[in-house]
């Protein structure tokens, strides 16, 4: 692949998500102060001490805006694996295996979707052991409908090809089929969706952490931080504006990269390049 | 009328320019420096392989070029005037009132939500030409010169509610409605069965006469294009092979190209005789999609070891699912198949796998056939080893073998489908229904999307790959000429039944049934005059009109 064809606003995506991810993963060596550390007063304004400032217990917004990263981009990228294995395994199977499976799962899923997924998460959650893995659990499960019915609708455009045809014919199993022939001319397809569901995860953990049944304090993520400091907005302190704002930064860099993804793949499908 | 030139394209040069993914754009050019000129009533037949420019061309004298082809250099004269320099308001003048189009696909060309007379009169009222009762009224004069069935009320159909043989010469009315000086034919028979192509032939040749319009005839076709044309201009790879009258063109080509698309379909294959046991016998196959909807009846036929059975008929008249019957897609709902004296699992699902591997198909499309994630070497490997498990290095060479054996270098394994041209992609669907070790091959329409010359080439590989690994073809086709060069046995199919079936000297035999008289005299003949010969001496009419 050639880099001078990557277009600027991938790059921009590419870039912040990276820096994103960096913190992510190097949160303790970069961090200037311990996550749940108590080292200054009550919302302190920005100084070279404490770069964004403090949090509503003299925490060091900073350090806690980094640990948060890691906190969201490790949940959600976790919780978007759950979705998508799940999602597109049992599409892709409903779709080529039609008939009473395709019913089955199709009809399933539809009711799973007809109830509004932050109250269903609410209630779910509110009942079981709040523990990361329910959490990451709950919102794989969740987001797989969505996962479901796009790989699905892909796999019945493949799987009408001469070649999947042909492939049946030859006596291939499902498995085949499934991961060998359709799988491979779903994936870009896939790939770009993967971008946005990250988002929603991004989205969907914040809002769960906001209203009290996501992340547990004194745990640092994004959505919790913006709860923890909302009242300061009252008295004109914008701490819970930056990790709010970071949420906002990231899911723009990776809908950047994704719509990149997206139209190579479109490109691509042509089959000869240049038309 | 005095003899006037009024088309005048000179030097004219088409170009395009790539942006594939992944690497910087370049540009490449399809015409090089073409000219021409066509005088008032008359046709000339532009001929030529896929890529040899001659749409492009065609559509250059609309000044107009299709997906990103931009006209790069060279003049088009109509009447006196270059329309290349013209503005949008003066191509809009011009297009649809002085040059009109028919493409190929009549039905993708009509929107199927308007009434078909208000789509064939739309550009004359667009240009002011008449007034709306007039150009209704020279409207069902054009439906009737077109012999179209009750030229007063078609028009008041929608486009699904006309066959496609009709739907193509209603476009022709809708060409010719704005009496224009110029139409361009863009393939406009290629779509169609050969029945339904003749009937389409003699209705656009007597319009054409009657109006005294020039034409521009595009058709990879040579014997079709020498039943309409004045003129016939041979292209390839955007220059001009020849050009001269069309019968100096048919009787005494000049280039070894021209001749070469003249000698096309001249494969020779002696007949072999039936031997003791078919290896595959189907008796009175009925099948369908629902218990009311039948689209076999009581169809019989039997598939010799290293013979070959031709399936010929319309589209519509059961031979593809004959062919979806015996792989076992679509289980028959009563009736037997006998293979190597054995009755055979009807549904595909149950058939064991040595079942399988022994009956193998070949697409029409080798496009969709091959998945284009995998490379030629996948494709064509992947049957070795799911079936006789064999794996790395010997793989490797059987895979070799393969493509020597369907003439390709051994490098194209790891080339993707993408990478290769039409007839390179047929070959390697060949090769991958080879890799299995058949007894049987069913060949859907295998070289119905390729054009003549590697048609042939196909069909003569076919044949040796027959001669050597002893394979029966069960080969469905709507081409009788494809039929006459490969078959030992044929099958002639009409709504589902058989309408003749027997060895190839005793199908081709007079005297024929009426419907096989029809098929057989339908198929274009490279000499002049023979449009007229056959519409006159037909006995029944196509299905299609």
């Amino acid at each position: 692949m050639d880099l001078r064809t990557i277009p600027i606003s991938a790059w921009i995506g590419i870039i912040s998500t990276s820096l994103f991810a960096f913190a992510a993963v190097f949160a303790p060596l970069i961090a200037p102060y311990g996550m749940a550390d108590i080292v200054g007063g009550v919302w302190d304004p920005m100084s070279s001490d404490h770069w964004l400032g403090t949090d509503n217990l003299g925490r060091d917004l900073l350090s806690r805006m980094i640990y948060g990263a890691r906190t969201t981009l490790t949940i959600a990228a976790l919780a978007t694996i759950v979705s998508f294995t799940l999602g597109a395994m049992l599409g892709m199977t409903a779709a080529v295996a039609g008939g009473w499976t395709d019913q089955a799962l199709s009809r399933s899923v539809d009711l799973l979707m007809s109830i509004p997924t932050l109250i269903f998460a609410l209630v779910v959650l509110s009942v079981l052991p709040a523990s990361i893995l329910t959490l990451i659990l709950v919102m794989g499960i969740l987001d797989a409908t969505r996962v479901f019915r796009l790989a699905r609708a892909v796999a019945v455009d493949v799987n009408v090809m001469d070649f999947v045809e042909a492939a049946k014919l030859r006596g291939e199993g499902r498995m085949w089929i499934i991961t060998r022939e359709i799988l491979p001319n779903a994936m870009s397809t896939l790939i770009a969706e993967l971008g946005l569901r990250f988002i929603f995860m991004v989205l969907f953990l914040s809002a769960l952490s906001f209203l009290g049944l996501g992340i547990q304090p004194p745990e640092a993520d994004w959505g919790g931080m913006v709860k923890e400091n909302k009242d300061g907005i009252i008295f004109g302190i914008p701490a819970a504006l930056i990790p709010a704002g970071a949420i906002a930064v990231l899911a723009i860099s990776v809908n950047l990269i994704a719509d990149w993804i997206l139209n190579r793949a479109t490109d691509l499908k042509g089959g000869r390049g240049g038309n | 009328m005095a003899t006037e030139t009024f088309l005048d394209i000179r030097d004219l040069k088409i170009g395009v320019t790539v942006r594939e993914p992944g690497k910087p754009k370049r540009d490449i050019t399809i015409v090089h420096g073409v000219s021409t000129t066509l005088e008032k009533g008359k046709v000339l037949g532009l001929i030529g392989e896929s890529g040899a420019g001659k749409s492009t061309i065609g559509l250059s004298s609309l000044a107009y070029g299709r997906g990103g082809i931009e006209i790069t250099g060279g003049e088009v004269y109509i009447n006196g005037r270059d329309i290349l320099t013209l503005n949008r308001a003066g191509l809009n003048g011009m297009r649809g009132h002085e040059v009109c189009y028919v493409s190929q696909s009549a039905a993708a060309g009509f929107n199927p939500a308007h009434r078909l007379i208000d789509q064939v009169i739309e550009a004359t009222l667009e240009h002011g030409l008449a007034t709306r009762p007039e150009a209704e009224a020279r409207a069902k004069e054009l439906f009737a010169a077109l012999s179209l069935p009750d030229p007063e009320n078609i028009g008041s159909r929608y486009p699904h509610q006309v066959s496609g043989g009709q739907l193509q010469r209603v476009m022709t009315a809708m060409a010719l409605c704005p009496q224009p000086d110029l139409i361009v034919f863009d393939e406009p028979t290629t779509a169609l069965d050969v029945t339904t192509q003749i009937d389409v032939l003699a209705a656009i040749k007597n319009a054409i006469r009657l109006t005294g319009v020039a034409a521009l005839y595009i058709t990879h076709d040579l014997a079709v294009v020498a039943q309409v044309a004045d003129e016939i201009m041979v292209l390839r790879n955007g220059k001009k092979v020849e050009h001269g009258a069309t019968k100096q063109i048919i009787e005494a080509p000049q280039e070894d190209y021209t001749r070469s698309l003249i000698s096309v379909r001249s494969i020779q294959h002696e007949e072999q005789k039936a031997t003791a046991e078919p290896i595959i016998r189907m008796e009175n196959i009925v099948a369908g999609y629902s218990k009311n909807h039948i689209v076999l009846n009581d169809v019989s036929v039997d598939i010799y070891a290293g013979q070959t059975l031709a399936v010929v008929g319309e589209s519509g008249s059961g031979k593809s699912t004959l062919a979806r019957v015996l792989t076992g897609l679509l289980p028959p709902q009563s009736g037997q198949i006998t293979f190597e004296g054995r009755p055979l699992t009807q549904s595909q699902d149950a058939r064991p796998l040595d079942d399988l591997r022994d009956i193998q198909m070949i697409y029409q499309m080798a496009d969709t056939a091959m998945n284009p994630r995998q490379s030629v070497g996948t494709i064509i490997g992947r049957p070795i080893e799911f079936y006789f498990g064999i794996k790395g290095k010997a793989l490797k060479d059987k895979i070799a073998e393969l493509l020597e054996k369907i003439e390709l270098p051994a490098e194209m394994a790891d080339r993707y489908p993408a990478e290769l041209s039409g007839g390179q992609k047929q070959r390697v669907c060949i090769a991958r229904a080879l890799a299995a070790q058949p007894k049987v091959i069913i060949c859907d329409e295998v070289t119905s999307a390729l054009d003549p010359l590697v048609a042939d080439g196909i069909l003569k590989l076919l044949l040796d790959l027959q001669a050597r690994e002893n394979v029966a073809y069960f080969f469905i086709t709507h081409d009788l000429a494809t039929v006459k060069a490969i078959a030992d046995s044929i099958a002639v199919m009409h709504l589902g039944k058989l309408a003749r079936y027997g060895p190839k000297s005793e199908v081709l035999t007079p005297p024929f049934d009426d419907y096989t008289d029809l098929l057989l005299s339908s198929v274009p003949e490279m000499k002049l005059g023979w449009l007229e010969n056959v519409i006159s001496t037909r006995k029944i009419e196509s299905a299609g009109n």
